[in-house]
């Protein structure tokens, strides 16, 4: 059971006549943190999507925690990519609405309240939660965003690049915040990325898929580098130099640039 | 004598004063600092210049139209000059709630009476229209059931649909009300369920997945994310109500500024016609500011 928490087996998945997904087959044990790398277009998005049960496979089984996946659920929590706060409630009324979905019929608005600041103070931004989503930067926006997956105390994290839009200096620093909330919480994580630094830094097994249409699993890199992991120690790191390069090798020489092959 | 002698004290005084902070070792202005370095800073602009900017086109218009009306009427016999009309103006508004009999009333009771016609028939056409405009924009089914209908009826001139009220409510009064409620009601409907169609996906997303009851989705995400679209609907629809009430009044007499104005012209009294087209400019004017001014209360800002 913990060594199969996500399990995906078969999956096809096609919009009308284009054919996005072939024969995805994928298992996630219970704490790991996955990475889903490609070329954009790929269909990480899409597979993303199907795991959080916003669409439905074409065929082929989803299962989470031995119930098959067929509609979005609170034990699926997801950070959007671009945050997808609500611009009219403030830091703090966004996260309280997952937080009073989840938990609302069991317990009191204190415990309620509770729950909320506890999430906000997990990513840094107690102090910030009275504030609209106009009024905070790019970076405090996306971790409100991870504060609202968290605070429904999610068995998986579902995050679709989640630093995508976010400066260098910025992104590092939430990747950081990141590896320390899943340390504490020992969450699960699928994460869509195109960064291969962010894959190796952050990964158990980075999954890699090949261009669409059709995309498949072209191949997994199991990361055994030691935890917590530190940007500046590994950069000198011939392990991880090693599985950067693993991965670098399949996006550019083994699967090309999607853009070549449609000017050929 | 003593007024003179004051006066010089306090310009000693001020001289005095002058000094000291001359003597003082104040820090000079920056302004002053830079100069002495030779750095040649732009001249300070005058403060007044963006408050003149600001009222000085629109009473350079309004002297305008009064210039071209008073040509008009030294041209025209029997065309009032601004001052006549303005003369006329103020022994009109020095009793506008007075009442003699049902056709002579003050032209504050026809102002109240159709802004009261505009309300009623604006109301119940909110009340209709906003609820109807979401259920088509959240249900593709209504929505294509609505739009031929609405496309059809929408370029009817609500004065058409007057005989229609008169026929069934047999009286002129809620007839008046019932073009209201015609003219006002599309741009209401059309605005919300365009609204309720552009809500972001992204948000649609977040509900889905924090599993939201319909309810919360009503009130914390279509609602919100609606409202500025339908403000402006509102805003369109009341606009056109001002606009047809005038006309629907001509048409159905009574009380109303409507109806005073084509009283007052088979009284041939035109300056009370130049006044009135005044007053229902200034209403219009008003109403529309104040649904501008609700309008951004209420909006949240994008990003």
């Amino acid at each position: 059971m913990a060594s199969k928490f996500i399990d995906i087996s078969k999956v096809d998945m096609r919009f009308g006549q284009f054919h996005a997904l072939s024969d995805i087959n994928l298992t996630v044990e219970q704490g790991e943190f996955i990475t889903l790398i490609g070329h954009s277009g790929c269909g990480k998005s899409t597979l993303l999507n199907l795991i959080a049960g916003l669409n439905r496979p074409s065929s082929g089984v989803l299962v989470c925690s031995a119930r098959e996946i067929t509609g979005p659920g609170p034990e699926r929590a997801v950070v959007f990519q671009n945050h997808s706060l609500l611009p009219w409630l403030t830091c703090f009324e966004n996260v309280y609405l997952a937080v009073e979905r989840v938990f609302g019929g069991k317990e009191v608005r204190a415990q309620l309240d509770e729950r909320t600041w506890k999430a906000l103070e997990l990513v840094g931004l107690a102090a910030a939660g009275g504030k609209r989503p106009n009024e905070i930067s790019g970076g405090m926006k996306q971790r409100v965003g991870i504060a609202r997956a968290l605070s429904m105390e999610p068995k998986v994290l579902l995050m679709d690049e989640p630093f995508g839009a976010l400066d260098a200096l910025t992104r590092a620093h939430l990747q950081d915040e990141l590896m320390r909330i899943v340390a504490a919480t020992g969450a699960t994580v699928v994460m869509v990325t195109h960064d291969v630094d962010e894959a190796v830094l952050l990964s158990d097994r980075i999954v890699m898929m090949t261009n669409g249409p059709a995309a498949t699993v072209g191949g997994i890199v199991k990361v055994r580098l030691e935890r917590p992991r530190d940007r500046l120690a590994l950069a000198q790191d011939p392990l991880y130099i090693d599985y950067r390069t693993s991965v670098l090798e399949f996006l550019y020489q083994r699967q090309g640039r999607p853009a070549q092959r449609f000017a050929a | 004598m003593s007024a003179v002698y004051e006066t010089i004290g306090v310009a000693g005084a001020a001289r005095e004063s002058a000094a000291s902070v001359a003597e003082a070792p104040a820090t000079p202005s920056r302004r002053a600092r830079l100069a002495a370095k030779g750095v040649r800073l732009a001249p300070e602009g005058g403060r007044l210049r963006p408050v003149v900017m600001k009222v000085l086109p629109p009473f350079l218009g309004l002297v305008l139209l009064v210039l071209a009306w008073q040509i008009l009427a030294v041209q025209n016999a029997g065309f009032p000059t601004p001052l006549e009309t303005w003369h006329e103006a103020v022994n009109l508004f020095s009793d506008p709630f007075y009442r003699k009999g049902p056709n002579d009333q003050g032209i504050g009771w026809n102002v109240l009476a159709s802004l009261r016609r505009v309300a009623l028939g604006f109301g119940m056409a909110a009340l209709v229209g906003i609820p109807l405009g979401f259920v088509i924009g959240r249900f593709s089914f209504v929505y294509g059931m609505f739009s031929p209908l609405i496309s059809l009826l929408k370029p009817v001139s609500p004065l058409a649909w007057l005989p229609i009220g008169l026929l069934v409510f047999k009286a002129a009064d809620p007839a008046a009300i019932w073009a209201i409620f015609i003219c006002s009601i599309w741009p209401m409907i059309v605005n919300t369920a365009v609204g309720v169609q552009r809500v972001p996906q992204d948000y649609l997303n977040v509900a889905r997945v924090l599993n939201l009851s319909e309810w919360k989705v009503v009130t914390r995400i279509l609602l919100p994310s609606v409202l500025p679209y339908m403000l402006t609907g509102v805003r369109l629809a009341i606009g056109t109500a001002w606009l047809v009430i005038v006309a629907a009044e001509m048409l159905t007499g009574g009380v109303g500024i409507g109806f005073w104005v084509w009283d007052e012209w088979n009284n041939l009294n035109v300056p009370h016609i130049l006044i009135a087209i005044g007053v229902i400019g200034v209403v219009g004017l008003v109403l529309e500011l104040a649904l501008v001014t609700l309008a951004k209360a209420v909006s949240y800002e994008e990003k």
